[in-house]
């Protein structure tokens, strides 16, 4: 896999399809649905939970527009990955280019498959901190891999977008 | 981590007293701005305190001129009297430090060196108090800080 920047957008060529189809889960990987651990994690509470009125009144209004938010990235990042999709041979490697607008909408959406991913298998601090962790033996590890790889992604679009 | 009392010094311009009104009128306006789709806030006036107070000269800072106002009742909003809040960003193993770091200096203006200064105080100690002040404002940089999926919350400093 290579990784460039241009002008108006990031590419990442040379995709394997092992690393198209990580890229392929961003968005599936980013819902909490069905995960109580991952949705108290992307909505987390605002105050101290005996600030009662706050926290509803939280739940109500501002939550349903960070859920429109999320969504609203994630949707973006959808539909940069059809690029993975056209048709060629299937095993060939791909190419995606990032457009350099939507690169506040992948950062939202890797952020929150990173969360989702960690929440979902309850990584510890260290287990997280192991970025060299091999070879993928299971589930587990692949999960793991899959936080890294979408870290070092975030990584490279945050040296483009800076402050 | 830094005392409270530094944080309101840096984040807080001082407010002349003949501000006063203003202040209130400032904390009153966020309330559409802070809020984004929530409906008005049910009277912030019927909320407020009032005092009698001696007849003051008023300088009106936008046409220049002065005036003398009968004796009034001052207005003091929820907000003034429930000075200060904080807000408090948390410890989190996953989101990466570069990010934390861009968020702050995109939410509070901080430059780099200060948004890493925080960023290293939430990763050694569990929790960095970024800003305080009024609550509407608080508010609002925590709703931020959520969509920038940080977690911070808001604490009424004791």
């Amino acid at each position: 896999m290579e990784i460039s920047r241009h002008n108006d957008h990031i590419e990442i060529s040379e995709l394997d399809p092992f690393l198209a189809e990580l890229l392929r889960q961003i968005p599936a990987s980013a819902s909490p649905d069905g995960v109580p651990a991952a949705e108290q994690r992307l909505f987390s509470s605002p105050a101290n939970r005996k600030e009662t009125e706050l926290c509803a009144e939280w739940k109500a209004y501002v939550e349903p527009e960070l859920r429109r938010l999320f969504q609203s990235a994630t949707e973006t990042v959808a539909a940069d990955l059809e690029q993975l999709n056209r048709n060629e041979k299937s095993l060939a490697n791909r190419t995606l280019r990032i457009p350099a607008k939507h690169a506040d909408a992948w950062l939202s959406a890797l952020n929150q498959a990173r969360l989702v991913i960690a929440a979902k298998n309850n990584f510890t601090e260290s287990e997280l901190s192991d970025h060299f962790r091999s070879p993928i033996g299971s589930r587990r590890d692949l999960s793991l891999f899959q936080i890294n790889f979408y870290g070092f992604l975030q990584e490279f679009i945050l040296r483009d977008v800076g402050a | 981590m830094i005392p409270a009392e530094r944080i309101i010094l840096e984040s807080a311009s001082p407010i002349p007293p003949t501000a006063r009104h203003s202040l209130f009128e400032l904390a009153a306006s966020y309330v559409s701005v802070s809020t984004m789709s929530r409906e008005p806030r049910r009277g912030i006036g019927c909320r407020a305190q009032s005092k009698e107070t001696e007849g003051t000269t008023l300088i009106l800072e936008q046409t220049g001129s002065v005036t003398t106002a009968e004796p009034t009742k001052e207005t003091r909003s929820e907000e003034d009297l429930d000075l200060p809040w904080q807000v408090v960003v948390h410890n989190d193993p996953v989101n990466l430090m570069s990010y934390v770091t861009m968020v702050f200096q995109r939410v509070f203006g901080y430059p780099r060196e200060k948004a890493e200064r925080h960023m290293l105080e939430v990763h050694h100690k569990g929790r960095s108090v970024l800003w305080a002040g009024m609550r509407e404002p608080a508010e609002l940089y925590v709703q931020q800080l959520h969509g920038y999926l940080l977690l911070a919350t808001l604490e009424k400093i004791s």
